[in-house]
């Protein structure tokens, strides 16, 4: 079940110029290839959530940096790129009882289009979408999308 | 390991221990009487000759002196002995006025000795002890005062003063320092420096021991340090015109021992002035019975604390001053509420999720004073949803405003912004222009 986790890195940042610069340097030395990225924010502050191709050493950078940095697991949802996609998904996780806390969306060069979403219930939401078949990513697609 | 450094005066019964207070302050009066110009005028003021000093209860009718007499005889202006008989100087930063200067003679250097002598034998401290003293030396009183109240009960010292925190954490694991004296901030600090360096002071480290001061710190932050460290934290006072550093915490960690036959303590109502009685909070005042170059005579400190006669656990008699909560002169007024910075410390503490660092920021916006709370996460505490550090501050505005009577706000900074310090620390910035 947990090879279908992805680490999504979690970090906060302060609402303030600089910032963003200060992370996409420390991951450019590190050559750490951002695959999605996006920011919750709330006033003063920001929550940075992204997946990388290499996760670890994305934290020990944003760490090291004296980020206050979080692994977080989350999944990675492939569909193809046309109507419906997200609705069944979701109607799929709704019934079996589980509540989507976040997700957010990409599209590839391969013409699919890609789903993060954290859960409530990492099991449940696994056994769910592949018993509907809908195919799921793990760290090894991640690094080769 | 010894348990007291001296038996016989540290258990000695509380109305023996008061007929040398009596003795020791009639003979007091009539020193400064005679020695110090200054006292002579501030008695004749107050209409009290030295022969109505008879018991204890006349104390009351002594003037107050206060840090402003010694700033306005700058520098040597109240000293009792001529310039010949001083063997140092000790000269305040300064920070809220004019230094002052404190000026000892050989007696008065033993005698402070003595007094931390007792103290560290009080919290374990003894021959065999490897004490870092890691308070600045020099001017302030905090290195050289511990430095021979540790040489008096023969523990190694290893002099290292205050900052290059590198060579601190690598010294206190070459040399195997047991004991560690420095301001509560600048342990946090270096602890957080020994993380990062992969240094746990637990497994890396002999050290069973601090000594924290030289700035208030609360029960809360204590609790802290120790379950991060495992080490005992003991508080210790003093301040640099009754000499530097004096007295600590028993083993007991139920309040500092004032060793009656140097100092007397009483507690007063800061605004009347007034004596009050064993166990209620007031202002702390002290008067020295053996200093020679410059007594004082109820000398305002303008710490807030309680007064307790109580027999201690640990056997020792002298009385014991409660954790100082705060000084007289830190209190913020806002919107007429009186704050303490401790008190903000010390709800902070209490919640897990909170880091060790914070900063006070006063304002006055529209004609209201505004109060607001910056503060670090600890980092296990982060959660990537936004809901939760939302939850998170109004949890800490709402334990603030339970105690406080106040509503603050609260904000989140990144972890490492706010200012870190090795001396004493500022945790308040208030730019209302009154």
């Amino acid at each position: 079940m947990e090879e279908k986790f992805i680490k999504q890195i979690s970090l906060f940042a302060e609402n303030k110029p600089g910032r963003l610069a200060n992370i996409a340097s420390s991951f450019k030395e590190a050559s750490v290839n951002i695959r999605a990225f996006t920011i919750a924010e709330a006033g003063d502050f920001g929550i940075i959530r992204m997946v990388v191709d290499k996760p670890e050493q994305a934290h020990r950078v944003l760490h090291d940096a004296g980020f206050t940095v979080s692994e977080t697991d989350v999944l990675g949802i492939q569909m193809e790129d046309v109507p419906g996609q997200l609705a069944t998904i979701s109607e799929v996780l709704g019934k079996k009882g589980v509540n989507i806390d976040y997700a957010y969306a990409f599209v590839t060069k391969t013409e699919k289009a890609f789903l993060i979403i954290r859960v409530n219930d990492l099991n449940t939401a696994v056994e769910t979408l592949c018993d509907e078949g809908i195919p799921l990513l793990d760290m090894n697609d991640v690094q080769n999308i | 390991m010894i348990e007291y450094w001296n038996p016989q005066i540290e258990r000695m019964p509380l109305d023996e221990l008061e007929l040398i207070q009596e003795e020791r302050l009639r003979h007091l009066v009539d020193y400064v009487y005679t020695h110090s110009p200054f006292y002579k005028k501030r008695f004749d003021e107050a209409g009290v000759k030295p022969e109505d000093i008879k018991t204890l209860d006349d104390l009351q009718k002594l003037p107050f002196t206060y840090k402003k007499d010694l700033r306005d005889n700058y520098p040597k202006g109240m000293f009792c002995v001529p310039d010949t008989q001083l063997v140092r100087y000790h000269v305040s930063s300064g920070t809220t006025g004019k230094p002052t200067v404190v000026g000892y003679t050989k007696n008065d250097i033993h005698e402070w000795a003595k007094s931390l002598g007792r103290a560290l034998t009080s919290i374990g401290v003894g021959r065999g002890d490897v004490l870092q003293v890691s308070y600045g030396y020099g001017l302030f009183t905090g290195g050289l005062g511990l430095h021979y109240g540790a040489e008096e009960v023969g523990s190694t010292v290893l002099p290292i003063s205050v900052g290059n925190t590198d060579k601190q954490l690598e010294l206190m694991q070459d040399l195997g320092t047991t004991t560690l004296a420095c301001t509560p901030s600048y342990f946090l600090y270096m602890t957080e420096e020994a993380n990062d360096k992969g240094i746990d002071f637990q497994k890396d480290t002999g050290l069973k021991t601090g000594i924290f001061g030289a700035e208030p710190w609360t029960e809360e932050m204590r609790k802290r340090m120790e379950d991060a460290t495992g080490i005992k934290a003991y508080d210790v006072f003093g301040t640099s015109e009754l000499s530097g550093p004096l007295f600590t915490e028993c083993t007991c960690q139920d309040g500092i021992h004032i060793w009656g036959d140097q100092f007397i303590v009483e507690i007063i109502d800061p605004e009347t002035g007034e004596t009050l009685p064993e166990g209620e909070k007031g202002e702390l005042v002290i008067t020295t019975l053996t200093k020679e170059a410059l007594p004082l005579i109820r000398y305002r400190i303008g710490d807030y604390t309680i007064l307790n006669k109580q027999p201690c656990e640990c056997g020792r008699t002298h009385p014991r001053i409660m954790r100082v909560t705060g000084r007289v002169d830190d209190m913020l007024i806002i919107r007429g509420i009186n704050v303490f910075p401790g008190q903000v410390e010390s709800v902070l503490m209490k919640i897990p999720e909170v880091g060790e660092h914070f900063m006070i920021h006063v304002d006055r916006i529209n004609e209201m004073d505004t109060m607001k709370i910056q503060i670090e996460m600890n980092d296990e505490a982060f959660s990537d949803k936004v809901n939760d550090i939302i939850f998170l501050e109004k949890k800490v505005a709402s334990a603030l405003k339970s105690v406080l009577n106040l509503s603050v706000g609260v904000e989140l900074v990144e972890n490492g912004t706010l200012p870190r310090s090795i001396g004493k620390s500022k945790k308040v910035i208030d730019n209302r222009k009154l």
